[in-house]
């Protein structure tokens, strides 16, 4: 058993030019794209029904009584599939002692000084904060779509404790999408970062660049020179 | 007495009032006209009812639902609560006056009270799904509900309710499509004995005023006329023989407003909600115009393959 403490099943390395590193298994990618267009379609349904100017955005999703009815639907299949995510990836999410160096660098950190940050394991202390507060905000968010998801479950709340969800939900579901605003734009502003979730791999630089010590532990327990084995579990 | 709505010609008539006489719409802007129609009132006489049900028969009717026939719970509310297919329900309520050891049995038709500031249509977030005519009647438009319930959410009063069959929103209507061709709402139509009579809002308050004395001079020191100025005064009001404690008119609320975690969700929320959204994505905009893409160079290319025990590159 591996006693790494953020290095997760399928990351491997690739000796080459460049240096090919597995970051994610096919089924968290799938599981993560499932997660991604759920919450897509929630935060366009949600922000329907939240703000007037926004209601046109129902004609996606045929008219105001189907977006209704869909959006709950869609909240309890990105609970789950969130579910999945967070069973694969809380154990490298675990907060560890240089992800307090890295936050206080911020600055450097939103400037491109890597050389002045900490190495990092396979994910950085922002990349974690994301994590936590998606999890945290999906708990929020479930549990007061569920009170006020009248057609099934009017009869279990009383009006003010609806009143209440229903602020909460709003309160949560801005904040979810601003979460996913730093997400998407983080994983757009790091270049290389992308093909993560879709062919799985990064490149050696941008492992090194980005998550030295991960990149490290997982050359440390590979075999040098033997390439695309998958990890000694 | 007050005079009875005469009943219609047999000509049929303008409307009285209608879509250009919006003075609020919800989830929508609307022009306000530049003439208020006169406001209209139906006043509920608390202490003439004698609880016959015949407003309830009479809403049926008119209104044409039909009401699920239901077991008896044990008092004499039947429905034993508004229902999508009950628009109004007499509230039976048996009070011990602690004055004058008298049981007093308090009946109160209960219904939408069409405030001039109403919680449903503030909630609302479905385009002219509720309505505001500026003669004060608050009404729903169906075809524009989309069933999410959060009218029930700002409803001051527990009035609207959802049907399990269409699932969209229903509530009195103050009988508008009745108004609308001069006649007075169903319920003021059948009632017995004028505990209910309907006309301009400033007739009724008039009328009222001379219930209130008559009641007082029978012994009532406190009663008064159930106008709440918490939303802007209603256009159902009611005459109660204890108006310092509506309370015990089966909860009818003390002083109601539009609950401010509404407000707040309605208010605040949405307005702050959007510029926290639009914020994140302009930041994030501005700090790519600043700093550019974080790109991997190729010396942290070169790093790597040589960790991996690569020869470096030539």
């Amino acid at each position: 058993m591996s006693t790494d403490y953020d290095v997760e099943k399928g990351d491997s390395v690739h000796p080459g030019k460049p240096v090919i590193v597995d970051r994610y298994t096919a089924g968290a990618r799938v599981n993560h794209w499932i997660t991604a267009v759920s919450l897509v379609l929630l935060a366009l349904s949600g922000l329907a029904l939240f703000h007037p100017s926004l209601f046109f955005l129902t004609g996606l999703f045929g008219g105001g009584p189907l977006t209704r009815i869909i959006h709950p639907w869609i909240g309890v299949l990105l609970f789950f599939s969130f579910f999945g995510l967070f069973l694969r990836f809380w154990k490298a999410n675990l907060w560890k002692r240089e992800d307090g160096t890295w936050l206080a660098r911020l600055r450097d950190v939103l400037t491109g000084h890597e050389e002045r940050l900490p190495d990092v394991g396979k994910y950085n202390a922002g990349q974690k904060f994301v994590f936590w507060s998606m999890s945290a905000l999906i708990i929020v968010l479930i549990t007061t779509g569920l009170i006020i998801w009248d057609q099934y479950f009017s009869l279990f709340t009383t009006i003010e404790q609806k009143r209440w969800a229903v602020l909460i939900h709003a309160i949560a579901a801005v904040c979810a999408i601003s979460v996913w605003i730093i997400h998407v734009y983080a994983a757009i502003w790091v270049r290389g970062t992308i093909r993560a979730m879709t062919r799985g791999s990064v490149t050696g630089g941008w492992a090194w660049r980005h998550h030295r010590k991960w990149l490290r532990e997982l050359v440390g327990r590979a075999p040098k020179g033997k390439s695309g084995n998958t990890p000694a579990e | 007495m007050f005079p009875p709505v005469p009943n219609p010609t047999t000509r049929p008539e303008p409307l009285k009032f209608g879509d250009q006489d919006l003075i609020r719409r919800s989830a929508s802007t609307v022009t306000p006209p530049a003439q208020r129609q006169t406001e209209v009132a139906k006043l509920i006489d608390v202490s003439k009812c004698i609880g016959c049900k015949a407003c309830q028969s009479a809403c049926i009717e008119w209104n044409d639902t039909h009401p699920e026939m239901e077991i008896n719970t044990g008092v004499y509310d039947n429905p034993h609560d508004l229902t999508p297919d009950m628009f109004t329900l007499m509230r039976f309520t048996e009070w011990e006056n602690p004055e004058t050891n008298n049981l007093e049995w308090l009946i109160r038709k209960d219904g939408c009270m069409h405030c001039e500031d109403p919680g449903c249509l503030k909630a609302c977030p479905a385009p002219g799904a509720i309505v505001q005519f500026s003669n004060g009647i608050v009404d729903f438009i169906h075809e524009n509900c989309i069933g999410c319930g959060y009218c029930i959410k700002g409803c001051p009063f527990n009035i609207p309710r959802i049907s399990q069959v269409d699932h969209t929103a229903y509530k009195c209507t103050l009988c508008s499509d009745r108004i609308a061709v001069g006649q007075g709402p169903a319920c003021a139509k059948a009632c017995p004995t004028q505990a209910i009579v309907f006309g301009t809002k400033d007739e009724m308050k008039e009328h009222a005023a001379g219930r209130i004395t008559d009641l007082k001079s029978r012994g009532f020191a406190n009663a008064g006329l159930y106008d709440p100025p918490g939303v802007g005064g209603t256009h159902v009001m009611y005459v109660l023989h204890h108006a310092d404690k509506p309370e015990i008119y089966a909860d009818l609320p003390n002083n109601p407003k539009i609950s401010p975690i509404v407000e707040a969700w309605k208010g605040v929320t949405k307005y702050a909600g959007l510029a926290v959204v639009g914020f994140a994505a302009a930041a994030g905009f501005m700090h790519y115009l600043v700093t550019g893409p974080n790109r991997v160079s190729e010396e942290d290319e070169e790093a790597a393959e040589k960790l991996t025990g690569e020869e470096p590159r030539p």
